[in-house]
């Protein structure tokens, strides 16, 4: 059955008599698996308020993301956290829906400077475990009112509730891009070269390693992209060139959907740490053999292992326990997926907090059950 | 404004409990003499007072901890305290409270530049967070007006803007961590040096909880370089909607300002009168700056003008320079004083949608007629966040009851064109009875349920946020 309204998806939700797997388009398919009914955001769509003269955007959940990226770009505007594109990484198909976006927080390389999904997110319209509708926050960029269950919601991956609509702020596409490129320095050098351009005054909006090549992305208007290019030259760095235009772009978008890993098999972690622990963290993981990626300047580390045995986890979070950061599975087989904890274990007060969320949230532990642990 | 009855039991154990706080706590890090207290009976928002049970200045989080263990054990109520600079009450005592006030947890624990991070005991001021890390070249984003005093406790706890947020967001954008004391004494971190939370973003729940979750202690802030300069234009409209549609136009064209001001004929007129900035005489006035080199600055300035004129304004100022940009921000950043020059003011904090600028501010003025109070706006035009002043006499019987009354209309107004009642001071005490005409009660339980998760016997800062009625079985079980 397709549920195209918020009542009748509220109305499924009182009806389920066991768990339920819920699914936006699918394409994000992370997590322990989940033994549940499905039940989809997909037959709730539209654009119900677009406002591009207040940065505005207001739709329902199952709206496809590529919908609403298309509608912006015909006024010169996007979703400017960039979520990625998973389906080449993950081998998984469909279309990614704006809900699944929000309820992963799926938030690409502008993050480090513009912000995550939960920066951009205004408002939320959802559906909790019990079957009751829900609002929180609202459509103006400005909101105190009340406690913020928008952030709360957002990344949530289904977990505390079923979102039925989101309002987002969005932002002009700039003018032009460029890209500073520098070929084969070592990770520590990279994460030096990214550390001085992002503390610099000219406004570095994407800063990572990949394929051996470190990049630093300055987007505005020509003029002024021009400008900061050569200022960064000139007093920031060494040995970088400017890459401009639609080769610009698709280095970007190559790292947004960690394209290098697409075609090669093992695991996928996404790991999160201080941007200048990344090279060691990558290093001290040798015994894996790693490959790596780092974007947000060192910060986030895409890392490829085999998939065998806990495929790397327990190394990883031992780490990532001494320098602080967190480590999620984003691609493994089904079987390591059930036997690892996909999303990073939380500190005994913090994992009783978020039970005790879940309770409220969802006190008949429907949605999603497992998927982000216990 | 109505507070809950001092629980009586409380009161009268006032003397074991403060005995109980002093054995935790170094000598004079708790204020009990009643003539001391008063220090403390309100925040900015001076029309309630009430003095507090004690008061208690802890010097580090473990204290913190030791103070909250305390009161969980004696049942009594916390109202946590920054600066004491909020506009809404958020800070207000109860007889039965103890107030906790962060004042002095005020070192810089960490400052990392490669890292673009500062870690800071909470209690330090937000203008001096930026101190901190400006001869480097640095600066922290958020800069609510009470810049100067306020302490970034309490900006967590409001999640506090400022003139500056349209280009770099409010507290909780530029907020990665923190320490935090739970309810029981129990002492959480959450967030740190890294990116987003690994699982429920408990972060973002936090930062503008009003101290009804936990007592943050420590704070990592996102830091970040200062641009190369800033240079406004001042641009003057014969019309509200002429102007609000000129701010529309600007950000559609996708320069992004870091501040658009907006300031309304009477606020225009007081801010003359008070600071003579030179600003024209006209009946809407939008201040508009933009940050980086000065060819960019020429750039961007260049491209605003342009809008500007197809609006036909009456005046249009330009900057050259920063004894040009100081006179424009001159008489903006002297309103509030002015319009205090000339009576009691309110201020109030309601959020809009940028497209309904001009209806709003006519039904404002329509209401300022039938109110027969004088109302000034003045607000950050481009994200929506106004600040209408109304102007009362506090000698006047009667006169704080009717301001009350059409702030509240202004704030129902608000909500009923797809805004919200507060965008960046809070709800505190002030807004708590409105919350009602934002959210439904089912919303609102939910809400108060997440409550129950931090603090299940309702000691933090109680009385706030919610109205009353709604959570007096929790506070009363």
């Amino acid at each position: 059955m397709t549920l195209t309204t918020e009542a009748d998806l509220a109305e499924a939700i009182v009806a389920a008599n066991g768990p339920l797997r819920i699914q936006g388009g699918g394409t994000r398919d992370i997590g322990a698996p989940v033994d549940g009914a499905e039940l989809s955001t997909r037959g709730l769509t539209g654009v119900t308020l677009y406002e591009p003269g207040a940065l505005t955007l207001v739709a329902r959940a199952g709206t496809p993301l590529s919908e609403i990226e298309t509608l912006l770009a015909a006024e010169g505007q996007r979703l400017a956290f960039e979520p990625g594109d998973m389906r080449a990484l993950l081998g998984t198909k469909g279309a990614s829906t704006i809900g699944g976006v929000i309820a992963t927080n799926a938030s690409g390389p502008r993050r480090i400077q513009v912000g995550a999904a939960r920066d951009f997110c205004l408002g939320v319209r959802f559906v909790d475990g019990q079957g009751q509708v829900l609002k929180n926050g609202g459509r103006v960029m400005k909101n105190v009112t009340g406690y913020d269950l928008v952030k709360l919601m957002t990344g949530s991956w289904g977990t505390l509730g079923v979102l039925t609509e989101v309002s987002l702020k969005v932002l002009a596409i700039p003018e032009t891009e460029a890209t500073l490129v520098c070929e084969g320095q070592s990770a520590e050098t990279a994460v030096t070269s990214m550390a001085a351009a992002l503390g610099s005054p000219f406004d570095v909006t994407g800063a990572a390693q990949m394929n051996g090549q470190t990049m630093i992305r300055l987007e505005g208007l020509e003029q002024s992209v021009a400008y900061r290019a050569k200022a960064l030259q000139d007093g920031v760095l060494n040995g970088f060139d400017v890459v401009e235009g639609a080769a610009s772009a698709a280095l970007w978008s190559d790292l947004r959907d960690v394209t290098p890993f697409a075609g090669k098999d093992g695991a996928v972690w996404r790991i999160s740490v201080k941007p200048s622990d990344g090279p060691a963290l990558v290093r001290e993981l040798g015994a894996l053999s790693p490959d790596a990626i780092f974007d947000w300047g060192g910060g986030l580390v895409w890392l490829r292992v085999a998939d065998e045995g806990d495929a790397g986890a327990k190394m990883i979070r031992d780490d990532l326990s001494h320098i602080g950061g967190h480590a999620t599975l984003i691609r493994a087989s089904a079987a390591t997926r059930a036997s690892v904890p996909v999303f990073h274990p939380e500190h005994a007060p913090i994992a009783a907090l978020t039970q005790g969320l879940r309770a409220k949230f969802d006190p008949r532990g429907i949605l999603n059950p497992g998927l982000m642990g216990a | 404004m109505q507070m809950p009855t001092p629980n009586a039991a409380i009161l009268d154990r006032k003397d074991q409990i403060v005995k109980r706080l002093q054995s935790v706590l170094s000598d004079g890090a708790v204020v009990h003499d009643p003539i001391q207290t008063r220090a403390y009976e309100c925040d900015a928002l001076t029309a309630y007072k009430c003095p507090p049970l004690c008061v208690v200045l802890p010097s580090s989080t473990a204290e913190v901890s030791a103070v909250m263990r305390i009161c969980h054990e004696e049942s009594v109520p916390v109202v946590p305290r920054g600066a004491g600079t909020s506009l809404a009450g958020g800070a207000l005592p109860t007889a039965d409270s103890v107030i906790l006030g962060v004042a002095r947890l005020n070192d810089v624990l960490e400052t990392d530049y490669a890292n673009r991070i500062i870690r800071v005991q909470s209690g330090r001021t937000n203008l001096s967070v930026t101190g901190a890390v400006e001869e480097e070249g640095f600066f922290y984003a958020p800069d609510p007006s009470s810049q100067l005093a306020c302490a970034i406790a309490g900006n967590i706890a409001m999640n506090s803007g400022g003139a500056h947020c349209l280009k770099y967001g409010v507290t909780t954008n530029n907020l990665m961590g923190v320490t935090m004391v739970m309810a029981d004494g129990e002492v959480v971190e959450i967030g740190g040096a890294h990116l987003d939370a690994g699982g429920l973003d408990l972060l973002g729940l936090i930062c503008g909880s009003e101290g009804q979750l936990g007592i943050v202690t420590e704070a990592t802030l996102r830091i970040l370089a200062k641009p190369e300069g800033a240079r406004p234009v001042l641009v003057g409209f014969d019309s509200n909607e002429v102007a609000g549609a000129c701010v529309s136009d600007i950000i559609k064209s996708g320069i992004l300002p870091v501040a658009i001001e907006f300031m309304d004929r009477p606020c225009i007129r007081a801010t003359e009168a008070f600071a003579g900035a030179g600003y024209p005489d006209c009946e809407a006035l939008l201040i508009i700056e933009v940050e980086g080199s000065d060819a960019e600055i020429d750039d961007q300035l260049a491209r605003i003008v342009k809008i500007a004129r197809t609006h036909n304004p009456v005046e249009l100022r330009e900057s050259t320079s920063a004894e040009e940009s100081a006179k424009i921000w001159l008489g903006r950043k002297s309103a509030f004083g002015a319009m205090g020059q000339i009576n009691d003011y309110m201020c109030l904090d309601g959020t809009i949608p940028v497209s309904e600028l001009p209806l709003v501010l006519r039904r404002i003025g329509e209401m300022s007629k039938d109110y027969g109070l004088d109302v000034g706006n003045v607000f950050h035009a481009g994200d929506g966040n106004m600040h209408p002043l109304i102007l009362f006499d506090a000698n006047k019987p009667g006169d704080l009851e009717k301001c009350e009354a059409f702030g509240a209309d202004i704030l129902k107004l608000c909500v009923e064109v797809g805004g919200c009642l507060t965008g960046e001071h809070g709800v505190g005490v002030e807004k708590r009875d409105l919350m009602v005409s934002q959210y439904n009660q089912t919303d609102l339980e939910i809400q108060l349920a997440v409550k129950d998760v931090f603090d299940p016997a309702w000691l933090l800062n109680p009385a706030k946020v919610f109205p009353l009625a709604s959570t007096e079985t929790r506070r009363a079980s």
